[in-house]
């Protein structure tokens, strides 16, 4: 997003400008509409959640009804306990099999590969109902591993940060063993600072992924200790609160807020690296 | 990988051979964790959603019976297995190409020097970081009759009372509609890389040539984009199929299965009814057809790899 100028040739000018200029607004404002229209509800009293009158007054009592009708303290704790763990394991389990595919010529390294690449086809999010059995048979249901543990091997990392690897030139890596480095010291001192920018787009594509993960959670967990949440907002919306919609609007903004105003704030990082992932 | 040099001499290469036995070794315990892992919970789960699928639910006083292929030939006169895959492949459909359509002239817009296109940018883009979880809850209130604000826009017109969720005719355009408005901004991003890197002087060069914008675009761009486009289909034919947040949220697969989709099936199946023998075939079903997808990626990928 930040490469130099494309040409301006084709740049529409004059009246077509103006015209696909209030085209892309109106889109713009379309698709905004939905999170604005929640906004309005959230922060007015329930007469105002579908009457628009610019001095409505303004109110947080939508969200400390919403904080104090649920746990949502603890479904917060839960899901950054959750993200932290999967995202922690990820990189550690994905640093060092990416390193073996990268950098050693081994035996088997390829049936290995298609082993690693299978996730890519068969993705945890269908094989619900088998690994709700292993959870079971391990005797974990309903805690916080159970939801982490079928993405903590990630196929997808391990390839991203293969690639990353890869592209560090063997020289560096040659320079480490002569001043001595073993094979841990040279992964730690050479490779890893120079994947930095793929371990932040890995990272982030991570977080926002478990942070709005829903139908695991949803089925390994049913007390309040294990919840993320969005489950526990799913729970909240779908019975506590009948159709009070300020509250259920409060709530559902509250559990995006931390995602939301992190893109906010870092909307290049994060758009660049969920380009980044994506295009592998 | 096959960078080392070539080696003649007999001494070096006895030495190599060691070196390698201890590579491998290396290399393996590198990898054990992550495959320890993807074993137990890709691979065993996959294979035992296969045999699962040949043996009847296991029942408090019966335990599970090989029954060959029974529990496809029960899935096949299912009703509602056909209207789930109908569903399915119907908002796979909608969604597709409306939402690859809409990221690429959302990218085209954006990437003029439109003013405020920072902005822009951002509203078409924000869906994508919202949990599909809050996305449902919001767009439900939109939805509700009487005093959501699709309602209340339509009330001059009589459309006050139309309950979109609740009516068979419109449930599953109302979810296809939000995961439209999901996805589309998450694209766009990709086309909007790639329409930066189609070299300026090509515009330059068609331009001298008195081509339109149009024919620049069909000419030009579009045929420069292809890959990109491909790889957003492959991303977008499987996230229709892996994707129930919302149905959960909104319509639980109802009025009358009008919304159920074929993910959401199996969760209907293995955690309502707790028919886990059923949910397997069906999950093979659609382990099948995301694998022959997954594929047809891989290969793709492969191709762009050895282009580079």
């Amino acid at each position: 997003m930040n490469t130099p100028a494309p040409s301006q040739v084709y740049a529409p000018t004059g009246a077509s400008r103006l015209l696909e200029t209030v085209a892309a607004w109106m889109l713009a404002i379309l698709w905004i509409l939905p999170l604005l229209y929640a906004v309005w509800t959230a922060f007015h009293p329930s007469e105002y959640s579908a009457r628009f009158e610019p001095l409505a007054p303004l109110t947080f009592d939508n969200f400390s009804r919403a904080w104090s009708a649920a746990p949502f303290a603890r479904y917060f704790l839960n899901t950054f306990a959750l993200v932290t763990l999967i995202l922690g394991c990820q990189l550690i389990l994905c640093t060092l099999a990416a390193y073996a595919f990268a950098r050693a010529d081994f035996a088997g390294s390829g049936i290995a590969f298609a082993l690693v690449l299978a996730q890519l086809m068969i993705m945890p999010d269908v094989l619900i109902v088998e690994n709700y059995k292993t959870m079971n048979r391990l005797g974990i249901l309903d805690s916080i591993p159970a939801i982490a543990l079928p993405y903590v091997a990630s196929a997808f990392g391990i390839f991203l940060l293969r690639q990353a690897f890869k592209t560090v030139p063997r020289e560096l890596d040659e320079a480490a063993r002569v001043e001595g480095a073993g094979p841990v010291q040279t992964l730690l001192k050479v490779y890893v600072p120079l994947a930095k920018p793929v371990y932040l787009a890995y990272g982030l594509v991570s977080v926002s992924y478990h942070w709005n993960n829903f139908l695991w959670p949803l089925i390994v967990t049913n007390s309040v200790e294990s919840r993320p949440l969005t489950v526990g907002l799913q729970v909240f919306a779908s019975t506590d609160q009948g159709i009070d919609w300020s509250i259920i609007c409060a709530a559902t903004l509250m559990t995006s807020a931390p995602l939301l105003i992190a893109f906010l704030l870092f909307q290049r990082q994060f758009v660049q690296s969920f380009m980044r992932a994506g295009i592998r | 990988m096959v960078c080392a040099p070539a080696r003649t001499s007999a001494g070096l290469l006895s030495v190599n051979v060691m070196r390698n036995s201890t590579t491998t070794i290396h290399a393996w315990l590198l990898l054990l964790p992550a495959l320890a892992l993807l074993a137990l919970f890709t691979h065993w789960p996959a294979l035992a959603t296969f045999i699962d699928s040949f043996f009847s639910t296991p029942r408090p006083r019966r335990s599970a019976a090989f029954v060959g292929l029974d529990n496809y030939r029960q899935i096949l006169e299912d009703p509602i297995f056909w209207q789930a895959l109908g569903n399915n492949l119907l908002f796979a459909i909608a969604t597709i190409p409306v939402s690859i359509g809409l990221a690429l002239l959302m990218a085209l817009w954006v990437n003029d020097r439109i003013a405020g296109r920072t902005l822009v940018r951002m509203a078409y883009f924000t869906p994508t970081v919202l949990p599909m979880i809050a996305v449902a809850n919001i767009w439900l209130f939109f939805y509700t009759p009487q005093y959501g604000l699709l309602a209340q826009l339509l009330s001059p017109f009589g459309g006050a009372s139309q309950n979109w969720l609740g009516s068979k005719d419109t449930a599953l355009a109302c979810v296809t509609v939000v995961a439209i408005w999901k996805e589309a901004g998450f694209f766009m991003i990709f086309y909007l890389a790639a329409l930066q890197q189609i070299p300026p002087n090509l515009a330059e060069a068609a331009a001298l040539e008195g081509a339109s914008r149009w024919y620049f675009f069909r000419r030009v761009q579009f045929p420069l984009l292809m890959p990109t486009t491909l790889f957003v289909l492959v991303n977008a034919v499987i996230n229709a199929f892996r994707t129930v947040d919302h149905v959960i949220v909104m319509t639980r697969g109802g009025p009358d299965n009008a919304t159920s989709l074929l993910l959401f099936r199996v969760y209907e199946l293995g955690f309502v009814f707790w028919d886990t023998s059923g949910a397997a075939a069906l999950t093979m079903v659609l382990l099948i057809g995301l694998g022959l997808i997954a594929f047809a990626q891989y290969f793709f990928l492969e191709r762009r790899i050895h282009y580079r």
